[in-house]
């Protein structure tokens, strides 16, 4: 597919372009170094210079709080499933959260098929955007891989100093840039522009850990019973934080909203956490991950190891949320880090 | 936002009328039921459904009647969470949702031909009675058969009527347990794996099946093997709670298994190395 130039003169122009088709969302600053994803109206709303938004892209995707069904008791124990959606253009997704899209895509489309997240899925298109440098010291995504795109964007935006490069990745995309006249095609020099950014950040990039990517799931699998797992378990408040904040769990519970009426009501699904206690709780009381430690464990291995087994590919997107929010320190890197020591997967 | 209204997602449930039901202990209640409209569920031995009340919930039951008898299907429910205390409320006539059924059943096709020693503890009777009577059903296709039931004392002894019909055939060695006995006991005392030395079988061709809570799984996996059954003739069932039933929730993964689909039915030799199965 093409590629195409946006002079950054005429960025104001292409928001209020894409504004005028739909609900734009995109990262705005909320102070004190935070971002989120936020309704924006014009170009100036949008922080391009972001680090990762408190709530990864995740919550269009896969809302908080969801209705499955809708139920009136009148009619009996029927239930009328529901999807919920709603046409949102989303701009400026680092790779990172786009690699979390993307795994989000693969769990929801695995049989047996999850239609609330595929028919939304569809009404959503996704406008990504190159981080040209690192964004803070939590990342590592040059450990995951994941700081060059790879794919799950319909747009794809880098930043070349006077203007954007875009990389058209879908008919949906396509379909987008159709008369903004302000993009132009791009020539030889803008694409050997891109290549030398991409060579830049080869270098800026280095796994952030000194281990070999590949023997991750190994190294889980022979590091299950490692003191790293007493040691932050110790720490852990056990507020599942991390895994609100991921852009790849996407454990939920489901659970009835009666109305006030109590006739009709409807059947939601909200995330949950595997770092809750009850949460592999069964009806006896028994836990089977009633410690911290086990619960933090697992949480890993469901990063590094089982989707991988699973789904052929790492849940973890590199994009040091969990790192940033955790009240406990609990930091990503340092955990991989020592349980590499420990298992003598680091490399020296 | 727009709200789109769709027929088929997975989350809707079947409506099905309670036809009967009989107290089985103070906590336990079976419920005999059919689907409205006269669908028939199909399903295995060891399967489970998701149970909904509008405004209440659900819940993961496992079925515990045979296929065989496929008029109705019944669930041997006990009172411990919201659901289920509210299900106990509900009488003949009374109307309830159906998911499912979820997850992989005991693989008869593996079973046929082979001699059995089927294990319930305590509840776990209630899954593994699904497969007895379905044996008893087709008790050719099946060579020598023992059943060992275990549980905590005589008051939560589960399908009395029917142990005392399965004691009288002749065709099955059944033994009972509890843990602790009362007055008015006459049958064996002490745990279940207890009663595993003394049955005669042949290992190389016999297949154990079990259900029961993890601890019992791991005493009695151990008298087994001590017994010369091989790992892959060893199988049983887990319990997790399956809240969504369709491997996505997450509160039934073991490692990278999810329990509503992937079991809740597993041989031993697939799950004895994930730490925390058992």
């Amino acid at each position: 597919m093409e590629h195409l130039v946006l002079p950054k003169s005429s960025f104001d122009l292409f928001v209020e372009s894409l504004v005028r088709r739909g609900k734009v969302v995109a990262p705005v600053a909320r102070g004190n170094g935070q971002f989120v994803f936020s309704e924006v109206q014009k170009g100036s709303d949008i922080a391009l210079r972001y680090i990762p938004t408190i709530l990864p892209p995740k919550k269009y995707f896969m809302p908080q709080y969801e209705t499955l069904a809708e139920y009136d008791t009148r009619r009996g124990q029927k239930l009328q499933p529901v999807v919920e959606v709603e046409s949102l253009i989303l701009f400026g997704v680092h790779t990172c959260d786009l690699a979390g899209i993307q795994c989000l895509d693969v769990v929801f489309s695995d049989r047996p098929k999850d239609l609330n997240y595929l028919v939304r899925r569809e009404y959503i298109t996704v406008i990504g955007l190159e981080c040209n440098d690192y964004c803070d010291t939590y990342a590592s995504c040059g450990l995951m891989g994941t700081f060059l795109p790879q794919g799950g964007y319909d747009l794809f935006f880098t930043d070349l100093e006077t203007y954007f490069l875009i990389h058209v990745g879908t008919q949906k995309g396509e379909d987008l840039v159709q008369d903004m006249p302000f993009l132009g095609r791009a020539q030889s020099q803008h694409l050997a522009e891109l290549e030398a950014l991409r060579a830049r950040k080869a270098q800026i990039f280095r796994p952030e850990v000194p281990v070999d990517r590949a023997l991750l799931p190994r190294m889980f699998k022979e590091g299950f019973e490692a003191e790293v797992w007493e040691e932050i378990g110790g720490r852990c408040l056990s507020c599942a934080n991390c895994t609100n904040v991921c852009p790849t769990c996407y454990c939920f519970d489901v659970r009835d909203v009666p109305d006030v009426n109590l006739v009709t009501g409807r059947r939601i699904r909200v995330w949950d956490s595997c770092q809750n206690e009850p949460f592999a709780k069964i009806a006896s009381g028994e836990s089977f991950r009633a410690e911290r430690s086990d619960r933090k464990r697992h949480r890993f291995n469901r990063k590094f190891s089982y989707p991988v087994k699973r789904y052929n590919r790492f849940f973890c997107t590199g994009c040091g949320r969990c790192s940033r929010v955790c009240m406990a320190k609990i930091d990503l890197k340092e955990t991989i880090t020592q349980l590499a020591r420990e298992t003598g997967y680091l490399k020296v | 936002m727009e709200k789109l209204l769709l027929s088929h997602t997975g989350y809707e449930v079947k409506e099905a009328r309670i036809l009967r039901t009989s107290r089985l202990t103070e906590k336990d209640k079976l419920f005999e039921l059919s689907l409205i409209g006269g669908e028939i569920l199909d399903f295995e031995p060891g399967q489970f459904v998701e149970v909904s009340l509008l405004g209440v919930g659900e819940a993961p039951i496992s079925i515990c009647s045979s296929p065989t008898r496929r008029q109705s299907f019944e669930l041997c429910v006990r009172a411990v969470g919201r659901l289920t205390t509210a299900l106990h409320r509900l009488e003949a006539g009374d109307v309830v949702g159906i998911r499912g059924p979820f997850g992989v059943g005991f693989p008869i096709t593996r079973l046929i031909g082979h001699d059995l020693l089927l294990i319930a503890g305590g509840i776990g009777l209630a899954p593994l009675r699904s497969l007895i009577n379905y044996v008893m059903d087709n008790r050719r296709d099946f060579g020598r058969v023992h059943v060992l039931f275990g549980c905590k004392d005589p008051q939560n002894l589960l399908f009395r009527d029917e142990i005392e019909l399965w004691q009288r055939r002749m065709d099955v060695g059944f033994q009972c347990t509890v843990d602790r006995a009362d007055p008015d006991w006459k049958g064996n005392v002490g745990m279940v794996t207890a009663l595993i030395p003394g049955v005669d079988i042949n290992p190389e061709e016999t297949f154990a099946v079990m259900v029961g809570p993890p601890v019992m799984y791991r005493f009695v996996i151990a008298e087994l093997l001590k017994k010369g059954i091989p790992e892959d003739q060893i199988v049983l069932s887990l319990e997790r709670h399956m809240k969504c039933g369709l491997g996505k929730c997450g509160h039934c993964q073991i490692h990278d298994i999810y329990c509503c689909q992937d079991g809740p039915v597993f041989f031993y030799e697939r799950i004895k190395d994930l730490k925390g199965a058992i």
